[in-house]
């Protein structure tokens, strides 16, 4: 049924008007409504699905207000560049401390220290690169110095492109410079090394898992040792293993404040709640239910925490210094990853 | 600059000319000149070590040579499957003639991983390719080009289709019954009619190609100077932030696409003078 004439629209066009008008107000009368937005990166898809609602109960229960929490996922470099151009994120909580730096000197959004900020390099929860092999191991991988053995194919996505990549090439680099007692060149070497095994520069690390997973291409895969655990549960622990080497790298996706937007949103108070209670017991719980390694091991379920083996691990500081500096030296054009691939 | 103004039975030619330019200009020319005003932040030498850099310079000849080849791949069997359609009747033709522009509705990352998964080693025909024969489909240049190939196909179809069908066969007839073989009717009365919208459905397919990503991505295997399109390029610079670099790489990319464009649309109104047809 259609209004016919013109007035009979705008009489009901109003009434819409008025229906909508009122249920907002009502809204706003039993609590006050804030609206927070997250920036992330993939892999925390599941996991922040699980944690919004425990912090908005959490908010509820402490100041009576209710938080509508919107999540944006992505690639992590795309996400930040996102919040450059003006995508209004109160909290950012992405892969490499690289890209929220970016962020920061882009847009002085956020202070240069803001890794400073929370426990942990900011960081409330942690992860490893791991091997995922084929079942049974066929090829006997077990620590770094097998993947350059000539007959295994390694998959492992553009470190260019992808930021879960930067890691990958950073433990790899971060083993051999451990191995040959910071000897730059042999590191240089090794990764050259591995990097001749790898068939398939994937743009990004989905990607790379579907090489490996669907594809068949390869021997083993470089990942994030959530994102390992995710293909072994839903591809069937008949399929594929988790191995894991001496020497890895920490992993450290950081979180923070994006200050010029809370503050513009009147949101800071919530935000920085929010942040905080990623260090709650329940959200370090959460966390290793999610395969992140919590911050605060006492905190999960010890079944949980079990499934991590221990393994003995770098940060990206201690042997490149920073971010910024890694990023410079290894993956803008030019450095050494664009060497690896020079004629 | 005058412009001449013939008489014309419709009304609003100001109008519409007005609203032409508004709309070009918010849709195409602001945000092209946007591109060309982020590159000019970079002095003419340093625009010049960015573009030329031989990874990009490898790039290039990757992304313009394999849209090139898979336009023509494109003019050749668009004709074909647009003879087939016009011309046959067959049972199933209207599905086959729906399948055509599939490749548009299609999320270009689905064509991709449907190709690659197809080409790739453990895949139907990848398996075969690969198996029997040693050659490397996914993961190589040819990927790129069976891709580019999949999502350029609609164009040439449907640019040369409607003109096929108001070709009279009347036409070959007279031809034949002049004298002509097969071919020659073909060669010199067929041809030239579709010519036109043979080069429409090329620079449709070549343009799409240049710029195509979502689809590429996946079965190109990404191996720097190997299998590296351009607009990868482009991507790797945005992460690193290098928003100038990324966009020097994009004027790059506009002025090449300009060019050929407008030397194929000034080849069509070269054969349509040849042929006596105004444009």
């Amino acid at each position: 049924m259609f209004p016919k004439k013109p007035s009979q629209l705008f009489k009901a066009s109003l009434l819409t008007l008025a229906v909508a008008a009122s249920g907002a107000v009502s809204g706003a009368v039993s609590a006050k409504d804030i609206r927070l937005l997250n920036v992330s990166y993939d892999p925390t898809r599941e996991f922040y699905q699980e944690f919004n609602p425990l912090f908005q109960r959490y908010w509820h229960e402490r100041t009576g207000d209710d938080v509508d929490i919107r999540q944006s996922h992505g690639g992590a470099g795309k996400q930040a560049r996102s919040v450059i151009d003006g995508l209004e994120a109160d909290v950012v909580t992405l892969a490499l401390a690289y890209d929220i730096s970016a962020i920061s000197e882009h847009t002085g959004k956020l202070p240069a220290d803001w890794q400073s900020r929370l426990p942990n390099n900011s960081s409330p929860y942690n992860s490893t690169i791991v091997f995922l092999v084929r079942k049974g191991n066929p090829k006997a991988i077990h620590d770094w110095d097998d993947l350059i053995k000539p007959e295994v194919e390694v998959i492992t996505p553009n470190p260019k492109t992808s930021g879960g990549a930067r890691w990958n090439y950073l433990a790899a680099y971060g083993y051999a410079l451990e191995t040959h007692q910071g000897d730059e060149e042999k590191a240089r070497e090794f990764v050259s090394a591995i990097y001749r095994q790898v068939p398939v520069l994937d743009s990004g690390a989905r990607g790379a898992t579907n090489s490996f997973v669907q594809r068949g291409l390869g021997d083993v895969l470089l990942a994030w040792e959530n994102e390992a655990f995710l293909a072994v549960n839903e591809l069937g622990p008949d399929q594929f293993e988790i191995v894991v080497p001496s020497v890895s790298i920490l992993a450290e996706p950081p979180v923070t404040l994006v200050d010029k937007v809370a503050d513009a949103n009147d949101t800071r108070a919530v935000a920085e709640a929010y942040l905080a209670y990623l260090y709650s017991p329940q959200a370090q719980r959460l966390a290793a239910k999610h395969y992140y390694r919590p911050v605060l091991p006492a905190l999960a379920d010890p079944r949980d925490i079990a499934r991590f083996p221990t393994l003995k691990t770098f940060t990206v500081d201690q042997l490149f210094g920073s971010w910024q500096q890694a990023q410079q030296v290894h993956f803008n054009d030019g450095g050494v990853f664009d060497q690896i691939y020079a004629p | 600059m005058a412009v001449t103004r013939s008489f014309s039975v419709l009304p609003g030619f100001n109008l519409t000319l007005g609203y032409t330019l508004l709309y070009l200009s918010i849709l195409v020319l602001i945000p092209l000149s946007a591109v060309f005003i982020k590159a000019s932040e970079f002095s003419m030498a340093e625009f010049w070590t960015v573009v030329t850099a031989d990874r990009v310079v490898a790039s290039y000849r990757l992304s313009f040579g394999s849209s090139l080849l898979a336009g023509l791949i494109n003019m050749a069997f668009g004709l074909m499957l647009a003879w087939v359609l016009v011309r046959y009747s067959f049972p199933g033709k209207k599905l086959v003639d729906a399948l055509i522009d599939l490749p548009f509705a299609l999320p270009t990352a689905v064509a991709g991983i449907a190709l690659t998964a197809l080409y790739a080693r453990n895949g139907w025909l990848g398996q075969i390719i690969e198996g029997y024969f040693g050659i490397r489909v996914a993961f190589a240049p040819l990927g790129v080009l069976i891709a580019l190939v999949f999502i350029g196909l609609p164009f040439v179809v449907r640019t040369v289709q409607p003109v096929l069908q108001d070709l009279d066969a009347e036409l070959e007839e007279a031809a034949a019954s002049l004298g002509a073989n097969r071919w020659q009717s073909f060669r010199y009365v067929v041809v030239p009619v579709l010519w036109p919208a043979l080069l429409t459905g090329f620079a449709l397919a070549f343009a799409r190609a240049v710029g195509e990503y979502g689809s590429v991505i996946f079965i190109a295997g990404n191996i720097p100077r190997v299998s590296e399109i351009t607009p990868l390029m482009i991507i790797t610079k945005l992460e690193q932030y290098d928003y100038t670099g990324a966009t020097a790489i994009a004027v790059v990319m506009l002025i090449f696409s300009f060019i050929m464009l407008l030397s194929i649309n000034g080849l069509q109104a070269w054969s349509a003078r040849r042929t006596g047809r105004a444009g």
